[in-house]
């Protein structure tokens, strides 16, 4: 029942459910703390505890079905190590470094090239079916007969994997129980805690506030991972109309990016901030018609049955329907890169696929097409069709429940039927891109793209103790196999970290100022609430952050935030224990903003790799500028310095990718 | 009695209970990532929908459900235009109709439930 119908029928207002004891503390001592329990960090708590360490987990959320990948998984990126594939580590790495130009994570790259099998293998043995045990695609172009793996987009080469995964959480959930891990659900990480409270030093635990009790959570560990995914909430932020089409949750708010700010690790691609391909606004992924991601491959008609043609690269039609799927180049070591990887667009021309038509919105507008178009299912094999609409849509994220389960229910059946896709703009239409999402929100939608944390080759950041994985290194979160193999590394690595480091109490003035930091809020009387807070920090990101950046403007932007936080931010108020959270959100969004501030004013020349320009300084490319910029609060004030792309195989790191891995990663692997 | 309410908090209505099923059992509630509901007052009845704003879709709590008590019903400006047309009858169709076509009753592929 909705509140507003029981206290429209009862007149009276529910009381607050749960217990609440502000600031009562409670502390958990364990050998490596993983905050965020998402797919990343489930992972790092299951390597962690099967190599003996004792392992919490903190979680804003619930563990079992909680983060972007709660919802299940359909499709698995970068096992290119399955006996079928065609794909090298060093291949797959080297498709991320020219697509991107650079800017991307390699290390984290070849780590997951490298794990990214072994990992899916254990999901396996975990309870996930990844094979098509039951014989339903027998025959079919995407079927390797022997192992029964099902591959999706690029047949050829044979990397990335359909799976059935839609109970994934619910298993890795279970797999913790049984191993011992202690979960600690509904609690909102708020700050790391240093040796001796001071900035930079050994990160030495954390602390955390209940959202339903308001206890105050005191974690000390030898090792912490973060794992707190993507960050949402800074842009086109109005959860009453788009929150339910969003490919974050609330919880993914950057907190986790503030934590390891004010302990003093470094950031690198903090400027990666520009118009995207969004679906706020919109539909729920995959409720209409489109042909992109999962429904890649998807005939589309339009209202007088006129086909859309899929065309390659150079701009000629595919012939039979089986070549959407075929890199064009595979001589060359063309392969997919993939879909929902965290990069950067357009990626190099011999990592694509066949894609639909970019024609399309002026052939609308000059009438050719006429809407609507329809994502006709039944054109498809019928093989294709279940894979698509049976296994994909049956097990992904956000899909299982609101558009299979709902959808069949109201008798829709993709052997019959055709999808309408919503007609609005022609411009709607640009690419393949989430029609079901795209519209207005591909045209005004800015978000924020592989930004994260500056690691080694051990997925240590800069500051000691503390590691990292999913969305949280360069680059991160963009998929299960990334954010489930780095989770499943940086886990291996705080465990052995945590073998030789001793625990150290935290420091008390470091404990009080954050407590009092947090509870502020719910002695404020008079002040805003967080959803203003919220609005108006992504008011300020909207006006002075927009796409093309300026000296002057940034710098109004950054005191217009400082003005915010410091008067109106201050005097905030929390009306209970989930308020709080929401509004200690706020406050890491806010730094946030700032981060990426001052490291768009930092770099001072335009980037098309990055979609980044500055209006003053329009020259676009220059090399002097091809660079990262790294960016880390020091005393006071932001510190940037320039790191070259190259970092990860410069001193004091070896020359090379192989080698690098066998040196930090592949211990007792 | 007419009471003096806000207007409604969000234009999404995105949770059904079935009375009838619901036992108040919570288990939705404690699925819940957002917290988007909270147990109702009165023991053994249907949770109360306070956060409406914050779900995301992802369709846990109905999973979890033990009854099937539960629809996550997208809003109504979604399902207004998320139409399918079944190409021999030229019929149109969609999630939320007055009538209620046949149900496809095939499950999702996958053995693990
Ligand atoms: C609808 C949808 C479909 C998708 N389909 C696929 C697919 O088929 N294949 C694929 O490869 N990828 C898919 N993805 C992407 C994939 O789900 C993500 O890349 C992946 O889940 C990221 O994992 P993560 O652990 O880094 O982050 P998340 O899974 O988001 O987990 C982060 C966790 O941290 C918690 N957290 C945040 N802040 C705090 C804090 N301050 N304190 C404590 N905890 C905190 C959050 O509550 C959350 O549980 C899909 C994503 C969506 C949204
Ligand atoms: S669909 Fe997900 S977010 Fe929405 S109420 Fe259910 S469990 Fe919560
Ligand atoms: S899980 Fe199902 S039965 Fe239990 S309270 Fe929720 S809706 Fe009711």
């Amino acid at each position: 029942m909705l509140w507003y119908d029981y206290i429209k029928k009862t007149g009276k207002v529910p009381e607050w459910p749960y217990k609440v004891e502000y600031g009562k503390e409670k502390v958990v001592e364990s050998d490596v703390l993983v905050i965020g329990g998402g797919v990343a960090g489930c992972r790092a708590a299951i390597e962690a505890a099967r190599r003996g360490a004792s392992v919490a987990v903190a979680e804003r959320g619930s563990v079992k079905r909680g983060g972007q990948g709660g919802a299940g998984v359909d499709h698995w990126h970068g096992a290119v190590t399955n006996p079928c594939s065609k794909v090298t580590p060093e291949m797959y790495t080297q498709a991320f470094i020219e697509s991107s130009k650079g800017y991307t994570n390699p290390s984290a790259r070849y780590i997951i090239a490298k794990e990214g099998w072994d990992t899916l293998r254990e999901c396996e043995d975990m309870g996930v079916q990844i094979r098509d045990e039951d014989d339903i695609f027998k025959g079919a172009p995407f079927r390797d007969e022997e192992t029964k793996l099902l591959f999706a987009y690029d047949y050829e080469s044979r990397n990335c994997i359909r799976i059935f995964g839609h109970n994934i959480k619910p298993v890795l959930h279970k797999t913790m129980l049984e191993l011992g891990v202690s979960i600690y659900n509904r609690v909102c990480i708020t700050s790391l805690l240093t040796e001796g409270g001071k900035r930079g030093a050994r990160v030495i635990g954390a602390t955390g506030v209940n959202t339903r009790t308001g206890e105050f959570c005191v974690f000390k560990a030898k090792a912490v991972v973060i794992s707190t995914g993507r960050v949402g909430r800074l842009f086109n932020f109005s959860p009453e109309v788009n929150q339910f089409s969003s490919m974050l949750d609330m919880n993914l708010s950057g907190q986790g990016f503030s934590i390891g700010w004010r302990a003093g690790a470094e950031f690198l691609m903090m400027e990666s901030v520009g118009v995207r391909g969004a679906s706020e606004n919109n539909y729920v992924p995959y409720s209409t018609g489109n042909c992109s991601n999962t429904y890649f491959g998807t005939p589309i008609v339009d209202s007088e049955g006129r086909e859309v043609p899929y065309l390659k690269t150079d701009g000629s039609r595919v012939g039979e329907y089986g070549e959407i799927f075929e890199p064009e180049k595979p001589e060359e070591g063309g392969f997919y890169i993939g879909v929902g990887v965290g990069l950067h667009q357009p990626i190099a021309k011999k990592y694509r696929l066949p894609d639909i038509d970019p024609d399309i919105p002026n052939k609308i507008a000059r009438g050719e097409y006429k809407l609507p178009l329809y994502a006709d299912f039944t054109k498809m094999p019928e093989l294709e069709r279940r894979a698509l609409f049976g296994l994909m849509i049956g097990n992904e994220g956000k899909t299982r429940v609101p558009i299979y389960r709902n959808y069949t229910r109201w008798g829709f059946d993709p052997d019959k039927d055709m999808l309408l896709c919503p007609p609005g703009e022609p411009m709607n239409f640009r690419g393949s891109c989430w029609w079901s999402g795209g519209g207005k929100g591909v045209l005004n939608s800015m978000s924020i793209l592989g930004s994260g944390y500056l690691t080694d080759w051990r997925l240590q950041t800069t500051v000691e103790g503390l590691f990292v994985a999913g969305g949280q290194p360069v680059n991160g979160s963009g998929c299960h196999g990334e954010a489930q193999t780095t989770g499943r590394y940086a886990g291996r690595q705080a465990a052995k970290y945590s073998r030789t480091a001793h625990h150290a109490e935290p420091d008390p003035s470091q404990l009080e100022a954050e407590k009092e930091r947090c509870y502020a809020p719910v002695r404020a009387e008079g002040g805003i609430g967080w959803k203003e807070l919220n609005s108006a920090i992504v008011r300020i990101m909207e006006d002075y952050c927009s796409q093309h950046r300026s000296e002057n403007v940034l710098k109004l932007g950054i005191k217009r935030m400082r003005e915010l936080m410091a008067n109106e931010g201050s005097r905030a108020y929390a009306s209970n224990p989930h308020e709080l959270g929401r509004l200690i959100e706020c406050f890491g969004l806010a730094d946030v903003g700032e981060m990426i501030m001052e490291a768009s004013l930092a770099r001072r020349g335009s980037n098309s790799a990055l979609s980044f320009y500055r209006t003053d300084y329009p020259n676009l490319d220059e090399p002097e500028w091809d660079c990262f910029i790294s960016i880390k609060l020091g005393e006071n004030e932001a510190e940037t310095s320039k790191l070259p792309l190259d970092y990860y195989v410069r001193e004091p790191y070896a020359p090379t990718l192989q080698e690098n891995y066998s040196l930090y990663g592949a211990f007792d692997a | 009695m007419i009471y003096s309410v806000p207007n409604p908090p969000s234009p999404c209505k995105i949770l059904e209970f079935d009375p009838e099923k619901c036992t108040g059992c919570n288990i939705c509630v404690e699925t819940c990532p957002l917290d988007v509901m909270l147990p109702n007052p009165e023991k053994g009845r249907e949770p109360l929908v306070l956060y409406t704003e914050e779900c995301w879709a992802c369709g846990g709590c109905a999973e979890e459900c033990p009854n099937d008590a539960l629809t996550l019903i997208a809003p109504t400006k979604q399902r207004i235009s998320a139409i399918w047309i079944r190409k021999s009858t030229g019929e149109e169709f969609r999630v939320g109709m007055a009538k209620v076509p046949e149900p496809n009753t095939r499950p999702p592929l996958g053995n693990r439930r």
